[in-house]
C-alpha cells in the first residue's frame, strides 16, 4: 500500500515536472535537446492542452458532466467503471471456463494439443476491432431461452477471447507438471484419468494458474474496454473515454478523469485476482506472488 | 510356507525396451524369482542392472516382453487393479496441497472408502509410524525422514500384502537412514507385509533382508541370490556383529564377481 502511494506520487511528480519545466524548456527557441538528426523525439508541451495539470483533472471530476446536468463527472466515471468491471469479470469467468476446457482437452488427448495449439496462437493475432463487428452480426442471429444478444454480450465475448489464452497455456503447462513418480503413484492405485486429473494434475497446476490468471485479468479488462468502442456499447468506461476525448479542446483534462476510471478498473481486477491468489496459496509452501 | 502362493512369482521374465530400433536395450533377461509371503527381499546391483525395471514390472507400471509373472497368484495387472501392493519411492512424493493425514488417505479415497473409515485408518497408520500428532501438518513442515515415514504409511494404508520400495531411504542422511531401517523392520513385522526393496547400499540390503538378489547389467539379470536372515531381533548390535560383516563381504564379492564377468565379456566382444 505504502509502495503503491509512493509509485502514484512519483507518477504525478514526473508528470508535473515534465509539464511545467522540461516540456516548455524543450520547446524554447533554439533548444536542440530532444532533437536528433532533425527528428523531434521528445514532445514539447507549451500549452495545457497536451498535458493538463493534475489539479485540473481532479477539479474536473467534481464538475457537471455537461453544462446544466445534475450528474458530476466522477459519478458518470464511477458508474461506467463499475459497468465495465462487471463485464470484465464476466469475460474473465467465461475465458477461464473456455481456457480450462481447452487445456483439459489438450492434456487428455495429445492429438488435440498438436492440432489445436497453432490455432490458439493464431487466434491471438486477429485484431479485436476486426472481430468486434462480426460478433455483433453473428450474435444478432442468436437467441435462446428468451435471451437476446446484446452489445454488452459482444464485449464480454471479446474480453473472454483475449483472456482464455493465457489460462489455456498456463493450465496446459500446469496439468503436465506432475513428476513421473507422482503419476506412477496414481497409476499404481489404478486411478482413472479423471481421478488423477482431479487429485493430482489440477492441484499441481495451481502455481501455473495464478500468474496466468493475472494476465487473463488484465486481458479481460483490456478486451472489454476496447471492444466497447468497437461494438458501440455506450455505458462502459471505454466508450466514455472516447466521448470525453471528443471534448479535448474545450475540456482537455476531462478525458483524464475517464483514464482514472480505467486505472481503477485495472486495480480492482488485480486486487480481486490477488485475493484469489492468497486464498489458493494459503496452505502451500512459501510461494512468491508473480 | 511352501503350501502358500508366492507373493511374487517370476519365471524367465524378460523386458526389452525400444524393440527393433537402434536404441534397443535388453533391460532384463531370464529373471526367475519367487518371493514368499512375509519375506523381505532386496534387489541390489550397479545402475543399469534392471532392478528398478523388475520392481516396475511387478507393479505393472511396465509390461514384460516375455515370461511369466504373478503377484499374489494373479496377473500383475489384476494385482494393481486390486491395489494388492503399496509403493514408496526415493522421493517421498507426498502431495504438497494435502495435509499429512489426507496424504495417507489418498489410496483409501481411490478405493472408495467413506470419510469416517479413512480418518480412523489414517490415525492408525500415523500411530504405526510414530507421528501420531502430525496428521494436520502439511508435508513441507516435516523433516525428510518424517516425510518418508508418511510415504510408508501411505503405501501401507490399505493394508496391502506386498510393499514395493525403490531406494526409499536413498536421499536420507546416514543416521536417519539407520533409524528408518529399524522402523521399517518393526512396521513390517507388525503388519506381516512382504517387501521387495531396491537399494544401492550393501549394508542396508544385508541388515533388512531375508534374501539379497544380486543383479548385473548388460543385459540386466540375476547373478546370485544370497541368504542372509540375521534373525528376527535385529538392532544396533546386529550392525556390529561379525555375521553382519561376513554377509556384507559375501554380497560385495558377488557384486564384484558380476562386474568382473561383465568386463570380461566386454573384452571378448571386441
Amino acid at each position: 500500500m505504502a509502495y503503491g502511494m509512493l509509485a502514484a506520487g512519483l507518477v504525478v511528480g514526473g508528470w508535473e515536472a515534465y509539464r511545467r519545466w522540461f516540456g516548455p524548456w524543450l520547446g524554447a527557441e533554439g533548444n536542440e535537446v530532444g532533437t536528433v538528426l532533425g527528428w523531434k523525439i521528445l514532445p514539447r508541451t507549451s500549452a495545457n492542452l497536451a498535458m493538463p495539470p493534475v489539479e485540473q483533472m481532479i477539479d474536473e471530476l467534481t464538475k457537471p458532466e455537461v453544462r446544466g446536468s445534475s450528474t458530476a463527472v466522477w459519478q458518470a466515471v464511477l458508474e461506467a467503471t463499475l459497468m465495465s468491471l462487471w463485464l470484465a469479470f464476466a469475460a474473465l469467468v467465461l475465458g477461464a471456463v473456455v481456457g480450462l476446457g481447452v487445456a483439459i482437452a489438450m492434456s487428455r488427448f495429445k492429438i488435440v494439443q498438436r492440432g489445436l495449439m497453432p490455432y490458439l496462437v493464431i487466434s491471438q493475432t486477429i485484431p479485436l476491432i476486426a472481430l468486434a463487428p462480426l460478433t455483433v452480426t453473428w450474435g444478432g442471429e442468436i437467441s435462446f431461452f428468451g435471451f437476446e444478444w446484446q452489445k454488452w454480450t459482444s464485449a464480454v465475448v471479446l474480453g473472454a477471447f483475449l483472456s482464455f489464452f493465457p489460462l489455456a497455456i498456463g493450465a496446459t503447462r500446469g496439468f503436465a507438471s506432475p513428476t513421473p513418480a507422482a503419476l506412477e503413484l496414481m497409476e499404481s492405485y489404478a486411478s482413472s484419468w479423471w481421478s488423477t486429473w482431479r487429485r493430482l494434475r489440477l492441484p499441481s497446476a495451481v502455481p501455473f494458474l495464478l500468474p496466468a490468471l493475472r494476465l487473463a485479468g488484465s486481458a479481460a479488462v483490456f478486451g472489454v474496454v476496447v471492444s466497447e468502442i468497437s461494438v458501440g456499447y455506450t455505458e462502459g468506461i471505454g466508450y466514455l473515454t472516447l466521448n470525453y476525448l471528443g471534448e479535448g479542446t474545450a475540456r482537455p483534462a476531462k478525458v483524464f478523469s475517464a483514464v482514472l476510471g480505467t486505472i481503477a478498473l485495472g486495480l480492482l481486477m488485480a486486487t480481486a485476482v490477488g485475493a484469489l491468489d492468497r486464498f489458493l496459496g494459503r496452505r502451500r509452501p512459501t510461494q512468491e506472488l508473480v | 510356507m511352501s503350501e502358500q502362493q508366492p507373493a511374487v512369482h517370476a519365471a524367465d521374465l524378460e523386458k526389452v525396451f525400444n524393440i527393433g530400433r537402434p536404441t534397443q536395450v535388453e533391460a532384463l533377461v531370464g529373471v526367475t524369482l519367487d518371493v514368499q509371503p512375509g519375506e523381505f527381499v532386496s534387489l541390489i546391483g550397479p545402475s543399469g542392472c534392471g532392478k528398478s525395471t523388475l520392481l516396475r514390472l511387478i507393479a505393472d507400471l511396465l509390461e514384460p516382453t516375455a515370461g511369466e509373472l504373478a503377484v499374489n497368484g494373479k496377473s500383475a495387472r489384476q494385482a494393481r487393479l486390486d491395489q494388492d501392493y503399496g509403493m514408496a519411492f526415493q522421493q517421498s512424493g507426498l502431495f504438497d496441497w494435502r495435509s499429512v493425514a489426507k496424504n495417507i488417505e489418498l489410496p483409501l479415497e481411490l478405493k472408495g472408502w467413506d470419510k469416517a473409515k479413512r480418518r480412523a485408518r489414517s490415525k492408525e497408520m500415523l500411530e504405526l509410524v510414530r507421528l501420531g500428532d502430525r496428521g494436520s501438518s502439511m508435508p513441507w513442515q516435516l523433516s525428510g525422514g518424517q516425510q518418508q515415514r508418511i510415504a510408508i504409511a501411505r503405501a501401507l494404508a490399505a493394508h496391502p500384502p506386498l510393499l514395493l520400495m525403490d531406494e526409499p531411504f536413498g536421499a536420507l542422511d546416514e543416521m536417519t537412514r539407520e533409524h528408518m531401517q529399524s522402523e521399517l523392520l518393526r512396521i513390517c513385522s507388525e503388519t506381516h507385509t512382504t517387501v521387495v526393496f531396491v537399494t544401492h547400499s550393501i549394508p542396508e540390503a544385508v541388515y533388512l533382508s531375508d534374501r539379497v538378489v544380486v543383479m548385473s547389467p548388460g543385459p540386466g539379470r540375476i547373478t546370485q541370490i544370497i541368504d542372509v536372515r540375521l534373525g528376527d531381533q535385529r538392532d544396533d548390535d546386529t550392525r556390529e556383529a561379525t555375521e553382519f560383516y561376513q554377509k556384507i563381504t559375501e554380497v560385495r564379492e558377488a557384486l564384484r564377481g558380476s562386474e568382473l564377468g561383465a568386463a570380461a565379456r566386454g573384452i571378448e566382444d571386441r
